[in-house]
C-alpha cells in the first residue's frame, strides 16, 4: 500500500516538474492505491446498501419525532411518542416478551444446532456437503408453509394430539400446546436452524484438528478437550449464530400471528398495526427505534457475556 | 544413556483399508536415548510416531513404554508428549497459559505452576515472553514454545515430528544443537521423525532408516553411514558409488570381487549380516575415492577422466568415468588443494583405501 502511494507522488512530481514532494495527492493517485481501488470496487453494493438500509433508517428515525395529525403528519419536534412507547404498559409488555422470545429463540436454535454443526465437521467425512445439502432441504418449502406445518403439529386436532390419544397417554386434546409463547419459540427455532447450523459449521471447520490431538497430548480428555479448545475457538461461530437467529426474531410478525395466539403477539405485530390500520406512523417509528437500540443493547451484552465465559474457560 | 528399554515395539503393523501403511516393524528404544525415525515421505515414519504417541491404534502388534503395555490407552493417559510438525500453539491462549496448559489439569497452586511454566520458558530461552499471544510467534519461537508446552509436562518420551522442518536453515542447524543439548541435560527419551539425512545423522545415539512402511536397518549414524544394509539405505544416506562388478565370491567371512576398470578388491563382510551373492551390491562413499596429485605415490591408481564437475563452496564434486564401469563415479574432495581446478576432460588418477567399499544388498 505504502508503495504505490509513493509510486503515485513521483508521478506527481513529475508532472508538477520536480516541484517538492509534499504536493497533495489528486484524487486519481488516491484512487490508484489498494485501498482506493478497494473502495471503487466495493462502490456500487455500498451505495444501493446505502439508499436502501440508511434511507429508511433515516425516514423511520425523523418520523418517530413527529405526530400523526388525523391524515398529515406534524412535523414539530416531540419526544412524546417515546413517552407512550417506553411506558405504557402494552408496549413495556409487548417489547419484554419480544426480547424474552428472540433470546430464548436464538438460544435454543443455539443449542440444537451445536450438535448438528459438530457431527457434520468432525464426524461427516467425505459427506460434509451432502449433509450440508440435506440440512437446507426443508428450506425449500415457503416460510409460511413450514409456519403452518408446526400448526399441524402442534394443534387441537394434530399430530401430538392425536398421537398421545392413541397412546392412551391423554384422555382429551392438550389445548396448550399452541397459541403461546412456546409455540412461537419452537416455530422460531425450527425456522432458523439452518441459519445457526452454517455459521457454526464454518467455525467448527476452521478450528486445526491437531490443537485437539495437542490437548489429548497434554492429558484432557475429549470433555475438557471440547470445553477448553473446541468452545472458546468456536465462540465467533456461536455468536454469529446467536445474532443471526437473536436479530430477526424479534421482528417477526407472521410466527407469534399465526401460531402464537393473544399470548404469544410480540412487538411487531404492535409496529406493523400502527403502520398499517392505526395509521400512526410517528408511534410505530418510535416503537421501532426503541426496539432496535434495546436489541443493540441486550446482543451487546450477550457478546460481552460470552467473550467473558471465554476468557473463563482458559 | 543405560541399557534399560523405555519403548518396545513389537511386529506393529497399520493398516487403513487394504492399504498396509506399516510394518511390521519391531524396535527398542533405550531410556535417555535420542532415537531419529529416517525415510522419504509416506514411508511410515510419522504413522509409527503417532502409534507410539497414542494418537492412532495399530492394527496388529503391541507397543510398550517403561514396561507398561499402551495398548487402548488414549494419548492423555501415556507417558509421552509430542511436539507437532504445525506445532499446534493454542491460538486463543498466550505463550504462558499455552505452556501451562496440561499443568492446569494437575491442580499444581498458582505459584507452583507458574515456577514451572517460567522454568520450561527459561530452558527453550523465551524467558519474559509469556503474555505474548500464540498467534503472533515467529516460526522459531513457536517451536519453543510447543517444545516448553511438552517438556513441562515431564514425559517420559518426548516425540518429535519433524520439529524442525518448517525453520529456515540457518535456525534449523541452530535448533538441532539446541534440541541435543537439551536431551542431554533432561536426560528422556527423544523420538523424532525427520526426513533430512543430515538432521538424523547429527542428532541422533540410533537411526531407524525406514521405507515402504518397514524399517531397513537400526544403527548408530556412524554405522547406518558406513555400513548401509542395503542400496536403498546407502543412496538415502549420502552419496554413493554403486559399482559395476564381475565375479562376486563369498568365503564365510571374506568376500572378493572384481571390478572393471579397479582390479580385484576383496575384504572382510560386515559382522553379523551375512550377505546373498546374487543380491549384493559394492559401492564406495565418494569422499573414499581421493585424488593422486602430481608426485604422490599410491597404490591402487586408477585412471580416470573428468567429465563433470560441481562447486559447493567448501567442496568440489567431479564425475569421473572410469573404463569398464557403466555409471562414471561422483569424487568428493575438499578444495584446499585445488580440486575446483581440475578442468573437465582432463585425465586422473584416483586412489581409495583398501577397506572403503561397502558391501550391501540391493
Amino acid at each position: 500500500m505504502k508503495f504505490q502511494g509513493t509510486l503515485g507522488d513521483t508521478h506527481q512530481d513529475g508532472k508538477a516538474g520536480g516541484q517538492g514532494r509534499t504536493a497533495p495527492p489528486t484524487i486519481q493517485a488516491a484512487l490508484r492505491t489498494e485501498t482506493g481501488k478497494g473502495w471503487l470496487t466495493i462502490s456500487p453494493p455500498l451505495l444501493y446498501a446505502f439508499l436502501l438500509l440508511i434511507g429508511p433508517i433515516l425516514v423511520i428515525f425523523a418520523n418517530s419525532f413527529w405526530t400523526q395529525d388525523y391524515l398529515t403528519i406534524d412535523r414539530t419536534f416531540t419526544l412524546a411518542n417515546y413517552k407512550a412507547a417506553l411506558s405504557e404498559p402494552i408496549y413495556r409488555d409487548l417489547l419484554l416478551r419480544s426480547l424474552q422470545v428472540s433470546v430464548s429463540v436464538s438460544i435454543v436454535t443455539v443449542v440444537l444446532a451445536f450438535p448438528v454443526a459438530w457431527f457434520v465437521s468432525f464426524r461427516g467425512g467425505r459427506y460434509k456437503g451432502l449433509w450440508l445439502f440435506i440440512i437446507t432441504v426443508p428450506f425449500w418449502s415457503g416460510y409460511l408453509l413450514r409456519i403452518l406445518s408446526w400448526k399441524v403439529i402442534l394443534g387441537y386436532n394434530g399430530v401430538i394430539n392425536t398421537g398421545l390419544l392413541h397412546l392412551g397417554i391423554i384422555s382429551e386434546p392438550l389445548d396448550t400446546l399452541l397459541y403461546n409463547t412456546t409455540a412461537v419459540i419452537i416455530t422460531l427455532a425450527h425456522s432458523w436452524a439452518a441459519f445457526a447450523i452454517l455459521p457454526l459449521f464454518v467455525s467448527l471447520e476452521k478450528i486445526d484438528r491437531t490443537l485437539l490431538e495437542a490437548a489429548a497430548d497434554l492429558g484432557d480428555g475429549p470433555v475438557r478437550r471440547f470445553m477448553r479448545i473446541t468452545l472458546p475457538l468456536a465462540m465467533p461461530g456461536i455468536i454469529a449464530a446467536l445474532m443471526i437467529v437473536m436479530i430477526p426474531t424479534v421482528g417477526d410478525y407472521v410466527t407469534p400471528k399465526l401460531v402464537g395466539g393473544k399470548d404469544g403477539v410480540m412487538i411487531a405485530n404492535a409496529i406493523q398495526v400502527q403502520f398499517g390500520k392505526a395509521a400512526n406512523w410517528p408511534l410505530g417509528a418510535a416503537l421501532a427505534v426503541s426496539t432496535m437500540v434495546i436489541v443493540a443493547v441486550v446482543s451487546g451484552a450477550m457478546v460481552l457475556l460470552l467473550l467473558g465465559f471465554r476468557r473463563l474457560m482458559k | 544413556m543405560t541399557n534399560e528399554t523405555m519403548i518396545g515395539i513389537t511386529d506393529v503393523e497399520k493398516h487403513y483399508g487394504s492399504f498396509r501403511a506399516l510394518g511390521p516393524v519391531s524396535a527398542e528404544i533405550a531410556a535417555g536415548e535420542f532415537f531419529s525415525l529416517l525415510g522419504p515421505s509416506g514411508c511410515g515414519k510419522t504413522t509409527l510416531l503417532r502409534l507410539i504417541g497414542g494418537f492412532d491404534d495399530p492394527t496388529s502388534g503391541a507397543i510398550m513404554i517403561s514396561g507398561m503395555s499402551m495398548a487402548g490407552l488414549p494419548p492423555n493417559k501415556r507417558p509421552t508428549n509430542m511436539v507437532f510438525q504445525s506445532y499446534a500453539i493454542f491460538p486463543h491462549l498466550n505463550v504462558a497459559e499455552n505452556v501451562a496448559y496440561g499443568l492446569k489439569r494437575m491442580r499444581l497452586g498458582r505459584e507452583e505452576e507458574s515456577r514451572r511454566v517460567d522454568a520450561a520458558l527459561a530452558q527453550v530461552e523465551l524467558t519474559g515472553l509469556g503474555p505474548r499471544m500464540g498467534d503472533q510467534l515467529s516460526g522459531g519461537q513457536r517451536q519453543r514454545v510447543a517444545l516448553a508446552r511438552a517438556l513441562v509436562m515431564r514425559p517420559k518420551v518426548l516425540l518429535l515430528d519433524e520439529p524442525l522442518s518448517a525453520l529456515d536453515k540457518k535456525l534449523r542447524e541452530q535448533m538441532q544443537v539446541e534440541l541435543r543439548h537439551l536431551q542431554r541435560q533432561i536426560g528422556i527419551t527423544f523420538v523424532l521423525v525427520t526426513h533430512d539425512q543430515y538432521e538424523a545423522l547429527g542428532m541422533s545415539d540410533r537411526i531407524a532408516v525406514m521405507f515402504a512402511g518397514r524399517i531397513a536397518q537400526i544403527a548408530s549414524p556412524r554405522e547406518i553411514y558406513q555400513n548401509p544394509a542395503s542400496r536403498q539405505v546407502a543412496d538415502f544416506l549420502g552419496g554413493m558409488n554403486f559399482m559395476t562388478c564381475r565375479d562376486f565370491r563369498t568365503q564365510g567371512a571374506e568376500y572378493s570381487a572384481l571390478l572393471p576398470g579397479l582390479g580385484t578388491i576383496a575384504g572382510k563382510l560386515d559382522n553379523g549380516r551375512g550377505i546373498d551373492p546374487d543380491n549384493a551390491t559394492i559401492g564406495i562413499r565418494p569422499e573414499r575415492l581421493r585424488i593422486v596429485w602430481d608426485g604422490e605415490t599410491a597404490d591402487p591408481k586408477i585412471v580416470g577422466k573428468v567429465i563433470d564437475r560441481h562447486y559447493y563452496g567448501e567442496i568440489t564434486n567431479l564425475l569421473v568415468s572410469i573404463e569398464g564401469q557403466e555409471n562414471p563415479v561422483s569424487v568428493v574432495e575438499t578444495n584446499d588443494f585445488g580440486a575446483d581446478d581440475i578442468p573437465v576432460g582432463s585425465s586422473i588418477t584416483l586412489t581409495h583405501d583398501r577397506d572403503a567399499f561397502v558391501v550391501m544388498e540391493g
